[in-house]
């Protein structure tokens, strides 16, 4: 007797926000792609049981300073690239670059405390020399964050940036700017599910439309936390698919951050020889990160190497097929 | 499923003999539903009812061994499709495949590297799990040449894949009594994989690149035949198919109840064709999502470190965090003069900052406080790692009579807790260390010399 199994799907009622980064020209921008992410309506690629109708996005880190802490085989990758926004965000989009992620990391107290119009003026110089989104970062200081954010917003008016980071303790003025001038903002919170949603209120609250907002779980990195983030992430997006609506936000990874701040990134010398390789190390756990991350329904991949960013660019399309 | 009473009174004798020491059958019926009795107490239940009772009772994901011994690989017994909803029970075997076309000195070499292969992580030691030999010659002979080989090189447990039944039957007569996985059973050839399975007392993986009811029909088959054992692959090999296949499987059994597909699965990632990249991702995929045994195509050491790294992480408990019992600890052997450093009590902050303070070969001091199983940041934005604490921990660790110095070294990422800590612990000097314990042993060498 032949056996019949029936396939086991879930029946959701609820959907991921669809948000887009960037606008063209006939939107209000200057942008020439723009990236959509979000509106699925299942978990993370199981294309048998609803729609996903957006593959996950790559965007690639860039400094607005030569980053100082970086693992050499990070730094040998990008070569002279590093030395300048621009050139660097435009080797990123050849490398395949979705959106590009500026960290203005100059503009911190403690390095070269670059002013608010300095960091807009390099945000200018970037979107004058790319076509693809930026999600723009500020030094990660609160009061100076606020300054650069603003600053940053209003230069770029209708480009429809994700300004990051809005956190439970300084969200107001970053909102603020976003909703005068049209831009996203990144929420970030702890590895907690009540948190998110908590600040995806506070942030509605003040008038910024839900599809505006990206919501940021907090990477912990492959062998540093990320059975945490993991978990965290799988529980937003269930609670997102059961109806939940401030749980529905896509979710952003800081991937390349995490994984190349460990030791297995960075050191090559005096550990041992099963670590394998170091030049290929590295890579290789950033990508495990992405992918494990991709598993939970990360939207959103901020990535480093440009190894990892060709290999995640295939592997996404790999599980888009189907 | 567990039964109820009364499910379990349907099928007693029902004649109240009280030979179980019960008055009634429905008392021991309840009594047996708490498992407060053994079955075995009552002597006329017939062998259908215990039949029923057993399946019942077993759980909707059959628990397999393969291999014998402390390396034996135990997979299956998985009760949530979500680590938070419980947790992850039995890590995935991780298993490297051997060709018998291969030369013999390829193969030595790479089983005695996957044999030998050991990375400590959080005080851990993460190590493979087996080696698949794969029958690529169809070659009798050549198979059990090979396969007596590896039995050489290693007390791994054993995946043997070949489509030649003769070949089967000849590599279990010398490795049989090792318990190896026998893969695997079709549905051309079940019979005689099946025969196999039962002469050699062996579990059996059964695959089907069909549709998951075609694998449903074959294990049933199989099971008629008499194997208990099972293990299954459901043949699918990319990224979006197998995360398909495996997430249907899990919930068919945890959801669905459907014994007939409640068994480990086990996964290839990779061949020979594929690259390192390919076979990460992949693994890293059936690691985090369902598969019992990840059969990896090829063996290299900075490939594997990440995906043992990941298994750890995602198999480790989510309602507790690893933690080592707070107290001093020594490095080396530490004297009057020596350095003192202080951290918390989760593993994975012990384990990195101790590797570093010993791997300076700077004889020291380490006092780890009790943050509840919390790293430096976390504990400290929790109130867990505090001024007081901190001070408390280095008081009670009798720091006073064994310093002839009074400095304490802080982690980098809490410099802010400085000043209080001093006020915390008069005549103290509270010294800020650097963020990452990476940069300990060159701080202790020069900064704290200098200090
Ligand atoms: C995993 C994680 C969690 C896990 C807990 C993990 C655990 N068992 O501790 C969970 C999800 C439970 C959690 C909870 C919270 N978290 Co948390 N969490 C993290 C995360 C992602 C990783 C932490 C980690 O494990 N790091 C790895 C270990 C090894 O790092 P470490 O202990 O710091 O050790 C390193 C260094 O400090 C150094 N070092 C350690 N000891 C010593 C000693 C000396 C002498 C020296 C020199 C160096 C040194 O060496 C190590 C390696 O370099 C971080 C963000 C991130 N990406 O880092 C946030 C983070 C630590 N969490 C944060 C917060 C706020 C919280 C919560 C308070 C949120 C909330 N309000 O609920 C809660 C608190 C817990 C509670 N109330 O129960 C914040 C802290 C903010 C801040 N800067 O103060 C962080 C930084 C995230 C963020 N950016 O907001 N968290
Ligand atoms: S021994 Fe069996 S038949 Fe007799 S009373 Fe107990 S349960 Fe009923």
């Amino acid at each position: 007797m032949p056996v019949t199994v029936e396939l086991p799907k879930e029946k959701w009622n609820g959907k991921v926000r669809e948000i887009t980064l960037g606008a063209t020209p006939a939107q209000g921008g200057t942008r020439t792609s723009t990236v959509t992410v979000g509106g699925e309506t299942t978990l993370p690629f199981l294309h048998f049981e609803g729609s996903i109708p957006y593959r996950p996005a790559i965007a690639v880190e860039i400094q607005d300073v030569p980053p100082q802490d970086w693992s050499t085989t990070l730094l040998e990758a990008w070569d002279t690239a590093a030395s300048d926004p621009v050139s660097w965000a435009k080797k990123a989009v050849e490398l395949g670059a979705d959106a590009l992620a500026v960290k203005l990391r100059g503009t911190h107290p403690e390095r070269q405390s670059r002013s608010a119009a300095e960091a807009a003026e390099t945000v200018k110089a970037i979107l004058g020399a790319v076509g693809v989104p930026l999600i723009v970062y500020g030094p990660e200081v609160a009061e100076k964050d606020n300054e650069v954010l603003v600053a940053v917003a209003e230069a770029a008016a209708g480009e429809r940036l994700a300004l990051g980071n809005c956190e439970d303790k300084n969200y107001r003025t970053i909102v603020a700017g976003a909703l005068a001038h049209g831009h996203l903002v990144v929420a970030k919170t702890p590895i907690d599910v009540n948190l998110a949603k908590q600040l995806n209120i506070l942030i509605s609250d003040m008038g910024l439309p839900l599809d505006r907002v990206l919501m940021d779980p907090t990477t912990g990195a492959l062998g540093y936390g990320i059975e945490y983030t993991y978990s965290v992430m799988e529980r937003l997006r269930l609670a997102a698919l059961m109806g939940d609506s401030m749980t529905q936000q896509p979710m952003i990874c800081t991937v390349g951050e995490e994984s190349w701040r460990q030791k297995e990134s960075k050191v090559k010398d005096g550990v041992p020889s099963l670590w394998g390789d170091f030049a290929e190390r590295g890579p290789l756990w950033e990508m495990a990160t992405a992918m494990a991350l991709l598993q939970s329904g990360a939207d959103i991949l901020v990535l480093r190497h440009p190894k990892t960013i060709k290999t995640m660019r295939e592997t996404i399309s790999k599980l888009m097929s189907s | 499923m567990a039964l109820s009473g009364l499910d379990i009174y349907k099928l007693l004798p029902k004649t109240n003999c009280k030979e179980c020491g019960f008055p009634t059958c429905l008392a021991f019926a309840m009594k047996l539903s708490q498992k407060g009795v053994e079955l075995s107490a009552c002597p006329y239940v017939s062998d259908e009812a215990k039949a029923a009772l057993e399946a019942a009772s077993s759980p909707p994901i059959r628990l397999i061994t393969i291999g014998t011994g402390e390396n034996k690989i135990v997979v299956g017994n998985e009760v949530v499709l979500f680590r938070h909803e419980k947790t992850f029970y039995h890590e995935p075997g991780l298993v490297v495949r051997v060709a018998d076309s291969w030369e013999p000195g390829k193969i030595a070499e790479v089983v005695s590297q996957v044999d030998s292969y050991v990375v400590e992580r959080v005080g851990m030691k993460l190590t493979l799990n087996g080696i698949a030999v794969e029958n690529v010659s169809g070659d009798a002979t050549k198979f059990v040449q090979v396969v007596q080989l590896v039995k050489q090189k290693t007390a791994l447990p054993l995946v043997l894949m070949s489509a030649n039944a003769a070949a089967m039957d000849a590599a279990l007569q010398i490795a049989g009594p090792d318990k190896p996985l026998v893969y695997a059973a079709t549905p051309e050839n079940w019979q005689a994989y099946a025969d196999l399975a039962k002469k050699y007392a062996c579990s059996l993986a059964i695959t089907d690149s069909g549709d998951l009811s075609r694998l449903g029909s074959l294990a049933e088959s199989v099971i008629k035949a008499g194997v208990a054992d099972l293990v299954l692959d459901p043949g699918t090999r990319n990224l979006a198919d197998s995360l398909a296949s495996l997430t249907q499987l899990r919930r068919l059994a945890l959801k669905k109840n459907l014994r007939l597909l409640g068994f480990p699965i086990l996964a290839l990632a990779g061949g020979d064709d594929s690259t390192l990249e390919e076979q990460t991702i992949l693994a890293t995929e059936l690691i985090a999502k369902y598969a019992g045994i990840v059969v990896l195509g090829r063996f290299d050491p900075t490939g594997i470190y990440p995906l043992l790294a990941f298994r750890q992480n995602i198999y480790t408990d989510p309602q507790k965090p690893i933690q080592v019992s707070p107290g001093l600890y020594k490095f080396g052997e530490p004297g009057e003069q020596s350095p003192l450093l202080i951290t918390t009590n989760f593993s994975l902050t012990y384990f990195t900052v101790a590797g570093e303070v010993e791997g300076s070969g700077v004889p020291s001091w380490l006092v780890i406080a009790d943050s509840e199983g919390m790293s430096v940041l976390t504990a400290w934005a929790a109130g867990k790692f505090d001024a007081e604490k901190i001070a408390k921990s280095v008081k009670s660790a009798g720091m006073d009579d064994k310093l002839g110095h009074r400095k304490l070294v802080i982690p980098g990422y809490v410099a802010t807790l400085s000043g209080e800590v001093e006020e915390e612990l008069p005549g103290w000097q509270i010294l800020v260390g650097p963020r990452e314990a990476v940069d300990i042993p060159s701080y202790l060498k020069t900064v704290w010399k200098a200090a």
